[in-house]
């Protein structure tokens, strides 16, 4: 394969684990959050200086880079206990601009230079050419579905359940529904950051308008075209928004347009999103699955 | 005192904006991103106009109605069926509509450039105010603001849509039963307040002497941070929220020693805002 179809297979498994790491909080405990990109910059940033300043390797830089977006994103979970439905909306919305904001006008972070020249990621004497890389990112991706799936049904993933459903009753019936939230948040995090810090290896510098509000939107719409909640849905939805604008290549200047049609017309004719219930990939895997009797 | 006169314009362009937006969340209770698309349509149908006639009036006129049949369109053709849907399924969609607005605008087949100059003259004087000066572009935007404001209030308080309106927003079921039409009190919350967002993207383009297809995309999440401070769906907690928001941005910027943008400032006082009072400076807090 070549380069060119390496770069856009690795750039998906990144987008794969930060959908993933929506739908954790989205999916699953039903918190809608449009500012996933200061996760995502809060995990490249961390993974990006720890390599270049204080000389962590690749795999000490990931796993470092992990639990500090954990407890960021812990600390905002934090904001979704007093602010709800639309009002979070707005103040992740709000979160991610500060965020970037915070990024481009403080020097410690390089500002609008970013910081820059971070090493080719190397596992022990190894270095990772972008093959070795994308087959790495995929496989992380897969073990990121994997993850969630095991969270969606433990006890965990039932109690975002009734968190998503109803908060009250949820509440009502002695279900934790602030630990919950926080937790989401966190675990979120821990996601956000290993895909933010495989996306700084990746580009080799990073630069606050990598985590522009429009990423938030762009995961968004990859985890609700793919199906809400579902961890197919996540990764599918990654897949093909990954790949849509390098095979709409040739009509570049409208890859836009066409991004935007594609949400409107997704959402209005197919809400649950391709894997999701009643999609069309759900629909293909229904008829390979064994029928259960109706009840 | 110059700078409250520039806050006094700036915030006059957040309220013409944010006020219709906040009709709309009112009524549909929908977070209509593409309020932003509907206002960069207004200004360059302004610009068109304008360009014929060389008259802001006129380009004011075209610029509301450009906006106000946008945003019926947008309503009747999208957002008619998601009222059902799940709330991040219209959400989504509308950011998918403002997407392709602002995209088709930006490209140089339709309007030549994708940054045109306007510089319009609205024959208006200077006026001298405490030893600051109001430039005829600033005091535009003032009266048109004025004007617009007085009377939707007058629409709202003393008409039988302003009536119906108000009826719908309350609760949809309830008014519907009582025999408002309630499609037609939607649609024409869409009409009215996308031509005020038209208004605001003309009123915008004579101050800022320009118009290009992403000037809408600081005010589209701007309006909403004044909404959501104004209590979502309040009318009149926006025109205060609005004022509010501009003074407070130019004088920190204005006092300078502040290292955050203008725009990160009016997240910053969002999320404060929300963490002290989650449900807006003058929303009412719901059971």
């Amino acid at each position: 394969m070549s380069q060119y179809v390496l770069s856009v297979i690795a750039s998906g498994g990144v987008w794969a684990i930060l959908t993933l790491s929506l739908n954790l909080i989205t999916g699953y405990a039903g918190q809608v959050s449009l500012g996933q990109a200061a996760f995502f910059a809060i995990g490249a940033y961390a993974a990006a200086m720890l390599s270049t300043r204080t000389g962590f390797g690749f795999v000490p830089a990931v796993l470092a880079a992990m639990p500090i977006t954990g407890v960021a994103a812990a600390a905002l979970g934090l904001l979704a206990l007093r602010v709800k439905d639309d009002f979070l909306v707005f103040a992740t919305i709000g979160v991610n601009f500060i965020v970037v904001a915070i990024l481009q006008y403080t020097d410690a972070f390089g500002g609008a230079q970013g910081i820059v020249a971070i090493p080719l990621p190397a596992i022990g004497p190894v270095t990772l050419q972008i093959g070795a890389y994308a087959g790495l990112v995929v496989a992380l991706a897969l073990l990121a579905g994997f993850a969630s799936r095991w969270v969606e049904r433990s006890w965990l993933g039932y109690g975002f359940a009734a968190v998503r459903q109803d908060e009250l009753a949820a509440r009502t019936i002695g279900v934790p529904a602030a630990q919950l939230k926080v937790v989401a948040f966190a675990l979120a995090g821990l996601l956000a950051g290993l895909a933010g810090a495989l996306y700084a290896y990746f580009l080799g510098n990073v630069f606050p308008q990598n985590f522009a509000f429009v990423i938030s939107i762009q995961v968004m719409a990859m985890l609700v075209l793919g199906g809400l909640g579902t961890v197919p849905g996540a990764i599918v939805g990654a897949a093909v928004l990954t790949a849509l604008p390098e095979i709409l290549r040739p009509l570049a200047d409208y890859r836009y347009t066409i991004f935007g049609l594609v949400l409107v017309i997704t959402v209005s004719f197919l809400p649950g999103g391709i894997m999701g219930h009643g999609g069309l990939g759900d629909r293909a895997l229904g008829r390979l699955r064994p029928r259960r009797a109706a009840t | 005192m110059q700078d409250a006169l520039t806050a006094l314009t700036l915030g006059s362009t957040y309220v013409l904006l944010a006020v219709g937006l906040s009709m709309i969340y009112g009524i549909l209770r929908i977070i209509h991103v593409a309020h932003a698309g509907v206002y960069t349509i207004g200004a360059y149908v302004g610009y068109l106009a304008w360009g014929q006639t060389g008259s802001v009036w006129v380009a004011l006129v075209g610029g509301m109605a450009a906006g106000a049949l946008s945003g019926w369109l947008i309503y009747a053709l999208m957002y008619r069926r998601l009222l059902e849907a799940p709330r991040y399924v219209p959400l989504i969609a509308s950011i998918g509509a403002f997407i392709v607005i602002q995209d088709l605008l930006s490209k140089p087949w339709l309007m030549g450039s994708d940054r045109l100059a306007m510089q319009a003259d609205p024959g208006l004087p200077s006026v001298g105010v405490l030893g600051a000066t109001v430039s005829p572009e600033a005091l535009y935007v003032l009266v048109v603001t004025a004007a617009l404001l007085l009377a939707l209030a007058v629409l709202f308080r003393r008409s039988d849509i302003g009536l119906q309106w108000r009826a719908t927003a309350s609760d949809r079921e309830l008014a519907g039963a009582s025999g408002v039409s309630v499609e037609r009190a939607i649609a024409s919350t869409f009409a009215v307040g996308s031509a005020l967002a038209g208004a605001a993207g003309v009123t915008v383009a004579v101050y800022t002497e320009s118009v290009f297809a992403f000037m809408g995309e600081v005010p589209s999440y701007k309006a909403f941070v004044i909404v959501v401070l104004g209590g979502l769906g309040a009318v009149l907690g926006p025109v205060v929220a609005g004022f509010v928001l501009a003074f407070a941005e130019t004088l920190l910027i204005a006092n300078a020693g502040f290292v955050l943008p203008r725009d990160a400032i009016a997240f910053l006082i969002l999320v404060i805002v929300l963490i002290v009072r989650p449900q807006g400076l003058f929303g009412r807090a719901r059971a």
